[in-house]
Formats: structure tokens, sequence, C-alpha cells
């Protein structure tokens, strides 16, 4: 009797060590950091030999008085309601494309995906140069056609989408190869029986393709959205959040706050307005949407 | 007016020919399978007449109307899928009704059509459902729905029972029949199963290497075999072939003893004789042919009993209580009416009267009873 026991226990401890790796890496880096972010964001920031102390909601107060959060935030939205939904239009026209019979395929496919190799940083720089004012490649073809030069990260009007479009840029190559995934999963005799009845394909995009495509189409908005809340890394590299915080995003603004003015406190109250902003949307994709899309 | 008409269609596919030179007509309100072993260029067939493919060369009308560059519904044809081909995001009904929706049919007249539809392939209760819900047979009726509802003249089917179990594929093969009579429509049937296609079939296309190797119905096909092939493919259990050889009174089966079969040369030539024409006689009877048993299948009803006839083996079919035992020293008879003789190098079957050899009489025959024509 004794015997069977053992092993057993012997059993889930193993389980247990098999977990542990995983758990303890988490934990640390993961979910001790968010819970702890939640909690320093009740108190003060510690500044010298003055520990902090517990100030309710102060941070939050102040927050909603700040104008340089509302003006990253509404940054953020704008930001996020225009890439995602071009970034996945974008992807899915290049998937359908490249996912047709035509020549050279391989080396579009290529062509569309190497964006996303490429680091940020170096994205960033690239796009730099095309932003340069006088003598930056977008700037010498506008003036070709007579157009005076614009300083595109320079003015608040422009600096904004042009850093939208380097996101597009990169994003939209990252999932195409999900669309491309997703299309080569349906069978073709669905194609074959709509040929049947002289579907035109744009009916057929309609009604067959890209209801087929909804569930992919959730799961890359999902990451895209989450994404457009993340972007931090064009931002340093491309504006810094200027002109006049006309490029400053949630995480760009919490990273100055915490790293630039060393204000922890009012930073991990940012941190938790972002993590819930990114919770409810999470939350409303997978339980609003869900229920409206056919998984195979 | 026939109502398909196929004339000298060819598909290459680079070097390869998967149909080859192929004609054939189907008449109104007839159902033709088209039979063959894979690849033998059916299924290609098909759907050059679904016009999901267009001939390398070859016209194809129907309705008495040259159909290229047309597709399906277009060309007056629905299509049912091997693989059923179900939109798995559409209810049943959608999917029935997906062909209507597409042409622009009112809603009211969507509807009484497929409640008729649903009506007549007993989908009634299934109609909100998914395809995912439904099972192999229930979704092979929701495919076949989605090809009646169109009222196309002509229905085209791809191997469609061929994904259900044995019992299904009976009741269906009775159902696609009786349906298909009832509403006089055309159908052209592809199977690679020679007992669907002769239990459902007006008439049969053997076809082989991508060209027709008979075209008949099924009891010709069965009675008449045109090629060694065509004798091979047909019928419940295989064929027994026997090469023949010269002897001073005529063709003899090689390497046995026995009776000359009929008059003229044996050498390259072949008998065939089905295992239900052999009958299983003692040996002290009268039949001409010495055999010993060597193997019994029991089959219930009926048995198949393998013999060696001299040095060759050959399968009659007795009832199963009269098997004889292994071992047994047999007698072997038939009729002559019943031996078909093929050319063994061609294949092709030959005319020859098998009553007529000089010394027959225990082949129990009637005097040009035997008389067989290619």
């Amino acid at each position: 009797m004794a015997a069977p026991r053992a092993s057993r226990l012997n059993i889930h401890l193993q389980g247990w060590l098999l977990v542990l790796p995983a758990v303890v890496l988490l934990a640390t880096f993961t979910h001790v950091p968010a819970v702890e972010t939640v909690i320093d964001s009740f108190f003060s920031t510690p500044h010298g030999k003055r520990p902090a102390v517990y100030i309710g909601f102060d941070q939050y107060r102040t927050m909603l008085a700040d104008p340089v959060f509302w003006l990253a935030f509404r940054n953020n939205l704008l930001y996020a309601l225009i890439t995602v939904p071009l970034a996945i239009a974008l992807a899915l026209l290049m998937a359908l494309w490249v996912n047709g019979r035509i020549k050279g395929r391989a080396a579009l496919r290529l062509a569309f995906f190497t964006p996303t190799i490429l680091p940020m940083v170096a994205a960033a720089n690239i796009w730099l140069f095309f932003y340069t004012p006088d003598y930056g490649l977008l700037n010498q073809i506008i003036r070709l056609f007579g157009f005076e030069s614009v300083n595109w990260l320079g003015s608040p009007a422009t600096a904004l989408p042009a850093l939208m479009a380097v996101t597009v840029w990169k994003e939209a190559g990252f999932f195409m190869i999900f669309f491309l995934a997703a299309l080569q999963q349906v069978p073709p005799v669905l194609y074959e029986a709509a040929r049947m009845e002289n579907a035109s394909s744009w009916l057929v995009f309609r009604r067959i393709t890209w209801p087929l495509l909804m569930p992919t189409t959730l799961f890359v908005a999902v990451n895209a959205l989450i994404n457009a809340f993340r972007v931090v890394d064009q931002v340093i590299a491309m504006t810094g959040g200027g002109p006049n915080n006309a490029t400053a995003l949630l995480l760009f603004y919490i990273f100055q706050v915490a790293f630039s003015f060393w204000d922890s406190g009012y930073a991990a109250a940012l941190s938790v307005v972002l993590l819930s902003t990114l919770a409810i949307i999470a939350f409303l994709q997978f339980f609003l949407l869900d229920r409206k899309i056919h998984y195979r | 007016m026939s109502s398909v008409e196929v004339r000298s269609v060819t598909k290459a596919w680079g070097e390869t020919r998967a149909v080859d030179d192929v004609s054939f007509s189907v008449a109104k309100g007839e159902l033709v399978v088209l039979l063959g072993p894979s690849g033998c260029g059916k299924s290609t067939m098909l759907r050059m007449i679904a016009g999901l493919d267009e001939p390398t060369t070859g016209m194809i009308a129907i309705e008495g109307r040259d159909v290229a560059g047309l597709t399906g519904s277009a060309r007056g044809v629905a299509m049912v899928f091997q693989s059923y081909a179900l939109f798995p995001h559409l209810t049943v009904s959608d999917n029935i009704t997906f062909g209507l929706s597409v042409r622009g049919t009112s809603k009211q007249e969507m509807a009484e059509r497929l409640a008729r539809t649903a009506a007549l392939l007993d989908l009634d209760k299934l109609l909100r459902r998914k395809p995912a819900q439904l099972s192999g047979g229930q979704q092979q009726r929701v495919a076949l729905g989605r090809a009646l509802i169109a009222k196309a003249p002509v229905c085209l089917l791809d191997e469609p029972l061929s994904n259900l179990d044995a019992q299904l594929r009976q009741e269906l093969r009775r159902e696609i029949r009786a349906l298909q009579q009832r509403l006089g429509i055309t159908m052209i049937y592809v199977t690679h199963d020679q007992t669907e296609a002769m239990s459902m079939a007006d008439r049969v296309i053997l076809m082989r290497g991508g060209r027709i190797e008979q075209n008949g119905r099924p009891a010709e096909l069965y009675e008449r075999p045109a090629t060694l092939f065509a004798a091979r493919f047909i019928g419940g259990a295989p064929m027994n072939f026997l090469d023949l050889d010269d002897a001073p009174l005529g063709a003899v089966i090689a390497g046995s003893t026995g009776p000359a079969l009929f008059a003229g040369p044996g050498r390259g030539r072949v008998l065939g004789l089905r295992p239900e024409d052999v009958a299983v006689d003692s040996a002290n009877g009268r039949a001409a042919f010495h055999a010993t048993v060597t193997a019994v299948e029991y089959l219930g009803g009926e048995a198949l009993v393998s013999c060696s006839l001299g040095d060759r083996a050959i399968q009659a079919r007795t009832r199963g209580d009269g098997a004889p035992p292994i071992g047994t020293a047999v007698g072997l008879s038939w009729d002559a009416a019943a031996s078909h003789v093929f050319d063994a190098a061609s294949g092709e079957r030959l005319t020859i009267d098998t009553g007529t050899a000089a010394t027959s009489p225990q082949l129990h025959t009637v005097t040009n009873q035997g008389q067989i024509r290619a």
C-alpha cells in the first residue's frame, strides 16, 4: 500500500518540478511585476530617503488632469483605429494576391514578408531617410511634381500619420503570412462548388472566403491592437514623441514618466490604465465577436 | 435529341493524355455511369462536362448547345462532389439555396423551392444545422439537394457514395436512382465500384487509360465483355482466364486433358469463364474436364470453389452447402454459350462459334446456342 502512494506523490512532485522553470520565469517577469504595478499605483513615488506612502487614487486624479496623458491616449486610439484596419486590409489583399497562381509568387511573398524580418530600429532608419526634409526620398518625389518640401516628422500635422505608415508597412507583411496560411486551409473544392453556380469573385470572397477567414482575422486583429498599444521603439527612434507631443503614444509616455522624469508611482498608474485598456479590448473581441465566427 | 453529347474530346496535361479521343452521348432521362479504375480519366471527363476543365480538343454539347466557355449552371449542369463540398459556415438551407441566391432568385421562390427539395430528400428537420452537425449520409443528401434545387437538366455525380459505409451506400444508391427516375433528370455518375455501376445504370461506359473500353447496358457488359479488361473489371467474383492451345481437333485448354472447345487454332487465345457459369459435378459424372478442389471460400448462400485443372487454376461458384471438400476429384462443365474467347495479344473479344467443335457432347450445348458476337 505504501509503495503506490509514495510513487503517486512522486508523480505530483515530478509534475511540479517540470513546470517549475516556466512558473518561476512567468511569475518573476510577468505576474509579480503586474501585481506590484497595481499596488505601486496607489503609492507616492519614493525619493531618496523619503519612502513611498499610500495616497489612494491621487495618481489617477493627477492623470485625469494631465493634458499630456490625454493627448497620448487620444494619439494612441487614433493610431490603433487607423493602423489596425489598414494593416489587416493590406495583409489580406497581399495574401489573396500571392495565393493566386501568378509568376514569381515565391519572390513576391518574400518581398512582402521582408519588412517583418527587419529590426524596428533598422526599419525606422530607412524611413527616416524617406522622410528627411529637402533631400529625403519622399520630398524628392513630390518636388518632381512641383510641390513644396514637407517636414514629415517635424510638423505636428504629419508626424503621427508618418509613424502610422511605418507601422502598416511593417505589420502587414507579418499578418499576410497568417492570412496566407488560412487561405491555403480552405478546400479548393469549395471554390469549385461556387464556380458551378457562376458566383462572381466578389461574391465568393464575401460569402465564402471572408467568413472562413474570420477566426484568423480575429486573431490578427487582437494581435494588431495589442501591438498598437505597445508601440514605443519607432517613436524613440524617429520622433522622440515630438513635435510638441504630437507622436506621444501611451507606452512612450509611460517610458518617459518612469525613466526620464523618474516618477515611478505615476508611471505605475499609467501602466494600469494601459493594461486595463488592452484587457477590455481583448475581452470585447473574444466574447462578442466570437459568437459570430465559424470555427472549423 | 441527346441530353449530353461528347464528341472526340481529349484532355492533355503536357505529354500525358488523361482523356484521349472520347465520344459518347447520353439520352434525356438516362443514368449513365462512367466506370473505371482510378486514373482512367473518368473524373476528368466529368469535370469537362461540368465546365470546371476545358477539353484540349473536341466538343461538348448539352441539350443540343455547344457549351464551350460556360461553367456549371450556365450550361445547365449541376454537380455533386465526392467530398460534398458543403460550405462549412453556412446552414443546410443556405447551402442548398446558395446557387439560387447567386442568381438573385426572389426570397419567396427560394423558400418554396427549398421546402420542396428538403421534403424530397427528407431534410426538413436539419435545415438550420451546420454541415459539421450532420452525418455523412445527411451531408450527401444536402449536396444532392444543392444540385437538384436548380432543376438543371443534367446532374453530375463524382463518386458520391465513396465516403459512406456499405449499408448506407446501398440505401442511397436506391434512393438516387429512384429520384433520378422520378424527376426524369439526366445523370452522369462516376464510380470505380462495378456493383454500383451495374445496379444503378441504364448504361455503363467503362474507361481505361483515357479511352472508352466498352459502352453498353450493364447486361451487355456482363454477358459480352468486349475486351479482357472489361471481362476482368465487371462481375462479382473475377472471371477465370485459361490460355488455349492447338490440338488436332481444335482449341483445347493449355496444360490440361480435355476435349476441344471449338474448331480452329487455340494458341494465342484466352478462354474466359465466369465462376457462376462453371458447374461442379462428381468426378464420374458427365463432365469432360477433370479437376481437383484446392480451396473453398464459403460465402454463406454460395461458395467459391478453387480447382486445379491440369496445371491451371479455375474457380467455380456453387451453392454454399454444396461445395465439395478440399482434395476431391471433381468434374467441371459449362455451357458453351457462357464461354468468352479473347485474343491474348490485343485483348479483343473474338467471334468464335464455340458450339460446333468436333467433339463436344459433354458441353451440353444445343447447336448454335453458343453463337457469340463481339
